[in-house]
Formats: C-alpha cells, sequence, structure tokens
C-alpha cells in the first residue's frame, strides 16, 4: 500500500473488494420487520390509553408489559437492526475492506435478533427490571454484552483491514455509539441475580445513586444510540443521495467532539426537583443547554450538504426524507435543552410534552433518516435500478409526515394543559382540579395521537410493500452483477 | 500549538487512539456526576422511620415492578405547593435508599403514590385494582382482577431478602430466618403477631385483599400500597385525598 502509494501520485486502483452484504440484507429485512411490529403495539397502547377496555384484562396485554415491547421494538429492535446493518455496509465502502470475522458477523446478526424476541417475551409475561429502556433482566444483558462486543470487534476489525488512510466520519460515529453503548449498558445493568436458574434479579444500586445511573444510561441511550448513530448513518446517507460532500469537514470534527463530550452530562435534567442533589440537577442542565451547540452543528453540515442541490428535494422523495430528517433532528434538539431548564421542566415533566418531545426526534428524526437509507439501500443491495414505485415513496412521505405533526401537537396540547392543571388553584386557595379531571381532559388528544400514529404506521406499511416489490419485481441493474464476483478475503 | 484538528488528524487515522479518544471523552462527565453520590455523605438525610420492606411488602412492591406501574405512576413528590398540596411532602432521598432499582417514575398517566399509604381503605383499592371504573370512571387504568385469584407463597423470598442484603440493605439474620413465616403472618385476618411487630416496625398485618381463606398477589400488592410513604414521621402535612385522585 504504502509502496504503490509512493510510486504513483494518483491513486491506484483498488482491485474490485467483494463485500459482505448478505448480513446487512438480513439486517434490512428485520429492520423493516420491527418497524412495523413495534410501531403496531405503539399504535395498541396509544388506543389503550384512549379506551382503556382495549387492554382486555389479561396480564399480557395490559398497558404495562406492552410498552417496552413497543419501546425496545422500535428503538432496539428497529432503530438497532437499522445501525448495525448500515454500519456493516458503511465501513465496508468507506474502508475498502471485506467485514472481518469469518462467522462473527452473522453470530451478531442472530444474536441480536434472539435478544430482541426474548426481551419481547420477557416483558409480555412480566420479566421486567423496571429501568426504563433497559428493561431485560440479567441472564439477556449478559447476552446482548457478549453480542455487543463480537459486534465492536467486527466493526474494529474491518476497520484496521481498511485500505484508505483516513477513518471516515460516519466511522467515528458508529465507534462512538458502540463503545458507549458497551459502557452505559454493563453498569446501567450491574444486579444480583437472586438465583442461577431465576430471572429475578436486584440492581446493585438504590434510590437516588439509581436514579443518577438509570438516567445517565437512558439519556446516553438518545445520545449514542439515537444520535451518534444515526448520524453516522446522516453523514454517509446524505451526502450519497445529494452527491455532494459533506459541507465542512471542519464542522464536522468539532461537532463530534463536542457532542460526544458534552452529551453524558446531560443525565441529571431528568430528575429536575427529585431528591437528586441540587448541583447534580444544575451540572445536567447546564450541559443540556451547551448541546444545542453541537447538535445544531451536525444539523447544519447535514443540511448544507444539499446546498447547490435544493432542487433535487423536489424531484427526490428519498432525499426529501433524509433533508426533513435533519430539520427534525435540528427541531427536538432545540426542544430538548428548552425542556432542560428546570423552570421550564417543572411544567413539562411527568407530562406527555415528554412523550412528543420523544417522538419528534423517533418519528423525525431517527425514522425518517432510516426510511431514507432504506430507499437508498435496497435497489442496491437486491441489484435494482430504483426502487419499484417513486410515487408510492411520496406517499409514504405524506403520511409519515402528517403522522409526526398530529403525534407532536396533540402531545405538545395535552402535556402543557395537564401541566398547568395540576398546578392550578381557584380563588379560595384549594387545588383547582382533581387528578382525574386532568386524566379525562387528556381524551381528544390520546384520540388524535392515536391517529397520528396510524397514519405513520400505514406510510410504514406502504414502504414495507414497496421494498418487497423493489426486491422481487424491480428492474434488475444488467451492467454490473448485484454482488462482486466472489474473491479470497483479503 | 496543537489544535483540535492536529490532534483529530493524529487520531482519525488510527483506530486504537481514535477509541481511547474517544473513551476518554465520554468518561468524564459520568465520573464527575455519578460517582460523588456514592461517596458525599449527606447525599442522603439521615431520617428517623425507614426500614427495609417486609417480606410481603416486598413481593407486592415486585409485582408493582412486574406489571409495569412505574411507566404510568410516579413516586417522587417535587417540592411545589401544588403537588405538597396534592400528595403531601416532597420526598427524600432517604426514602428510597433501600429500592433496588428505584422507582421513581418519569410520567404521571396516574397520580404520585409516593405517599398513597394508608389514604384509601384496603377495599378501595382492592376495587380499584380490580375493575378501576367502577370506582374512578374516567381513569383509564388497565384491570387487574387477575392478581386477587393469583395465590402467592413465601417460599423463595429468604432468597430475596439474602440477596438485597449483599446489595446492602441492612436485613438481620432474625428477617431472613423467619422470612418465610413472616410472608405467611402479614396476611392473617388477626394481625401477624408480637414477634412480628417487633421485627418490622410499624409494618401493618391484615387480611388486605378481603379474602382470608388465601393470600394472594392481590394482597401482596395492597399491603405494599398500603406502607409507601408511612414510614418517615413529617410534621403534620394532610394532603387532600379527594385531589390525589
Amino acid at each position: 500500500m504504502t509502496i504503490s502509494t509512493a510510486l504513483s501520485p494518483g491513486r491506484v486502483p483498488d482491485a474490485p473488494v467483494a463485500y459482505r452484504d448478505d448480513v446487512v440484507r438480513w439486517f434490512m429485512i428485520a429492520a423493516v420487520f420491527w418497524a412495523v411490529v413495534g410501531m403496531l403495539v405503539g399504535v395498541i397502547i396509544a388506543a389503550q390509553l384512549t379506551y382503556p377496555a382495549l387492554n382486555l384484562g389479561l396480564p399480557w396485554t395490559s398497558f404495562g408489559r406492552l410498552r417496552p415491547v413497543h419501546t425496545s421494538g422500535v428503538i432496539f429492535a428497529f432503530g438497532g437492526s437499522m445501525l448495525i446493518g448500515t454500519s456493516f455496509y458503511i465501513v465496508q465502502r468507506t474502508c475498502k475492506a471485506r467485514l472481518f470475522g469469518g462467522f462473527a458477523p452473522e453470530f451478531v446478526f442472530w444474536g441480536y435478533q434472539a435478544f430482541i424476541v426474548m426481551a419481547a417475551l420477557s416483558y409480555v409475561l412480566g420479566g421486567s427490571q423496571s429501568k426504563e429502556y433497559a428493561e431485560p433482566e440479567w441472564y439477556l444483558d449478559i447476552w446482548l454484552a457478549v453480542v455487543w462486543v463480537t459486534y465492536l470487534v467486527v466493526f474494529v476489525g474491518t476497520i484496521m483491514k481498511r485500505k484508505e488512510p483516513h477513518i471516515y466520519v460516519s466511522l467515528w460515529y458508529f465507534l462512538a455509539f458502540i463503545i458507549t453503548i458497551a459502557v452505559l449498558h454493563i453498569v446501567n445493568n450491574l444486579a444480583i441475580p437472586v438465583s442461577f436458574f431465576g430471572s429475578k434479579s436486584y440492581s446493585l444500586f438504590s434510590g437516588v445513586q439509581d436514579a443518577m445511573t438509570q438516567w445517565w444510561y437512558g439519556h446516553n441511550a438518545v445520545g449514542f444510540f439515537l444520535t451518534a448513530g444515526f448520524l453516522g448513518m446522516m453523514y454517509y446517507f446524505v451526502p450519497k443521495q445529494a452527491e455532494r460532500p459533506i459541507w465542512s469537514y471542519r464542522l464536522s470534527i468539532v461537532s463530534f467532539w463536542s457532542l460526544i463530550f458534552v452529551y453524558i452530562w446531560a443525565g441529571p435534567h431528568h430528575l429536575h426537583y427529585t431528591a437528586l442533589p441540587d448541583w447534580v440537577q444544575t451540572l445536567g442542565m447546564t450541559f443540556s443547554i451547551i448541546l444545542w451547540m453541537p447538535s445544531w452543528a451536525s444539523m447544519v453540515n447535514g443540511v448544507m450538504t444539499v446546498s447547490g442541490r435544493w432542487d433535487r428535494l423536489r424531484t427526490d422523495p428519498i432525499l426529501r426524507f433524509m433533508i426533513v430528517a435533519v430539520a427534525f433532528y435540528g427541531m427536538s434538539t432545540f426542544e430538548g435543552p428548552l425542556m432542560s431548564i428546570r423552570a421550564v421542566n417543572g411544567l413539562s415533566h411527568y407530562t406527555d410534552w415528554t412523550v412528543g418531545h420523544v417522538h419528534s426526534g423517533a418519528l423525525g428524526w431517527n425514522a425518517f433518516i432510516s426510511f431514507g437509507a432504506l430507499y437508498y439501500l435496497f435497489p442496491k443491495l437486491w441489484g435494482r435500478k430504483a426502487i419499484y414505485s417513486q410515487s408510492a415513496i411520496r406517499l409514504h412521505f405524506w403520511l409519515g409526515t402528517i403522522g409526526i405533526v398530529l403525534y407532536i401537537t396533540s402531545m405538545w396540547a395535552s402535556g402543557i394543559m395537564q401541566g398547568l392543571m395540576w398546578r392550578a388553584y381557584d380563588s379560595l386557595g384549594f387545588l383547582q382540579y382533581s387528578f382525574v379531571e386532568t386524566v379525562a381532559a387528556m381524551h381528544p388528544y390520546y384520540a388524535i395521537r392515536t391517529v397520528g400514529g396510524l397514519c405513520f404506521l400505514s406510510g410504514v406499511l406502504i414502504m414495507a410493500w414497496n421494498l418487497w416489490k423493489t426486491a422481487t419485481a424491480g428492474e434488475p441493474v444488467e451492467a454490473q452483477p448485484a454482488t462482486p464476483a466472489l474473491q479470497p478475503a483479503e | 500549538m496543537a489544535n483540535i484538528y492536529s490532534i483529530h488528524d493524529a487520531l482519525q487515522k488510527h483506530s486504537i487512539k481514535l477509541m481511547v479518544g474517544i473513551v476518554a471523552a465520554v468518561s468524564v462527565g459520568g465520573l464527575v456526576e455519578i460517582a460523588p453520590l456514592f461517596l458525599i455523605e449527606n447525599t442522603i438525610e439521615k431520617v428517623e422511620g425507614m426500614r427495609p420492606y417486609t417480606p410481603l411488602e416486598l413481593a407486592g412492591r415486585n409485582i408493582y415492578i412486574r406489571e409495569g406501574c412505574y411507566l404510568c405512576h410516579s413516586q417522587q413528590i417535587r417540592p411545589f405547593r401544588d403537588e405538597v398540596d396534592r400528595y403531601g411532602h416532597y420526598s427524600l432521598a432517604a426514602e428510597s435508599m433501600y429500592d433496588h432499582p428505584f422507582q421513581w417514575g418519569s410520567k404521571r398517566t396516574g397520580p404520585d403514590l409516593a405517599r398513597v399509604g394508608n389514604k384509601y381503605s384496603d377495599d378501595w383499592q382492592v376495587r380499584h385494582l380490580i375493575h378501576p371504573q367502577s370506582v374512578v370512571p374516567e381513569s383509564v387504568m388497565p384491570s387487574y382482577a387477575f392478581l386477587a385469584t393469583t395465590p402467592i407463597s413465601g417460599d423463595e423470598i429468604a432468597e430475596h431478602l439474602k440477596t438485597l442484603r449483599l446489595t446492602g440493605v441492612p436485613y438481620t439474620d432474625d428477617q431472613i430466618a423467619n422470612a418465610a413465616a413472616d410472608f405467611a403472618a402479614q396476611g392473617n385476618v388477626d394481625g401477624a403477631g408480637a414477634e412480628f411487630d417487633a421485627r418490622w416496625p410499624k409494618a401493618a398485618s391484615r387480611d388486605f385483599d378481603g379474602n382470608p381463606e388465601q393470600l394472594t398477589e392481590m394482597d401482596a400488592l395492597v399491603a405494599y400500597l398500603q406502607m409507601l410513604g408511612t414510614l418517615v414521621d413529617f410534621p403534620k402535612i394532610v394532603p387532600d385525598a379527594d385531589f390525589n385522585r
């Protein structure tokens, strides 16, 4: 490599690398499947909050057991399959190297899918340990840790055999995501099982320390799973789809280091006005506000990458998904710091405002950038010229966008209204509303939210059909085969 | 002088250096915010009256966790006028020091439960858990009728107490040795007796679920709910149960 570079001023044309795209294809299929399942459960639990009879009175179908199925289903099953799958795709292309580790990538796929299925079953059967977004019990936590470390080995192993001197931006983000999630997962789940043969365990931490550890984990699951990992996706697919280089390389460096350094501090804003010491709350709030800047730096970098190609937003619905995703990223990373201000949080905390905030990020940013990536990848992975139906992508875009708008506006309205009702006093100095009056007032907003969720789910079903048709009936690419001919690994 | 770009330039050409840089960058915040909580003594204030959960209360708490109650009910009252009026004295760190894991929650689809203990009768709690809309028509809570028909046994509860002791909960040998017996005794119609009362100060013992024939999951959950927030003796602040509903 060094010799050939020294000998020729230009680039030596690389021999085509036989990429391992089979595992990527599996992850993409799994991602679409889990998107449908996770969002369907989301619509069901939204309907349960509107009409409680839909809980059916059975232990396995009550809101409390299904809610982790929804959150894990969309974050870890859909989001996780997208992240691992796209990271395998991107790391091979940007390193010009075949995926490292022989059977290990297959193990990561099947091990991760097995984790998801076992976790979902355990929630339905009552096996939650009650830490939000970390509900699986100790035995599943250990299993996931093994799978995750294997993932890190495959990823870093591939980077190590790269034929490019530089490690591409996306890979910094994916690395930060994989490493930090491993640390968060292991520390937050430290627990002592009651028996080696039973599922129940007790967290090593209690009370205030446990709360801080959990939200250090919980907020950075957002920061590193749903932000850093997805930014890795963004930094590859937006330039590819827009056919423009990243707007500012320097901005990506500054925003990367400041984002990962600052994010980790933000957890305590989930615990404002609680028994957590004030000094920690203040630190968490301060860093949450600072976090606005690196977040918007990434947004600016993503959006400006399209400059000079703005006309394409009119004609290319895939690019439109990606750019609207980056816009929602910007919006929710502005809303987040706002809600982390203690006085604002006093109103917003414990209400649906938080739920709306999460969904503007999850639906608008994570899901939309994933949809863009899926529409980009399916033709490439299955050797097709283009997505089967362009108009179905447009329909999906509008159903998704309308769904998000209905969802987040209804949650703003219900959250702010409930927060204000809780603190309202009448002229005689008594609380104006009983708690249940504020619950009754939520009903119309819960109905609107359910409709919004249904819109979003319908769009996803259309996408699933469109991707299926692309893979099975799309017009094949003739000039070059879908997968390069097999070659010995280098 | 080295600036961020030249440092980064070195890191991004070497995967191990890049990983070390990432680990360093993400470690600082967690260490500064979490480690001191274990070391600074006044993080948890000293209060009178806190004791670990009785075996039956602990089983009830595990049902609370199993059913995901924390997803709609917080157990953390903030120091606001309206919250103190509605729920009682704001929550202290000491009140959850034996909670592995904590149950502070993050959403109030239903009201806060940090001090729900003794605010309603056992009968109200049981009816409400069986069919919430029968006592609160506008409620969106699911029915938990199956708790009343699911028997519960304390055969393995001593192992749970032992595990919790490993995490630092100060269960005594006496409490662990009698855990299974106390588990059953706390649900006795006539109370659990003097030995139990000595071992578990302030613990109520009675038939919680209105069915003296059988010890059920309903007994355990109601025993847990009825003790929430009752251990620390606060100066008289009497929240209004009507507004809590």
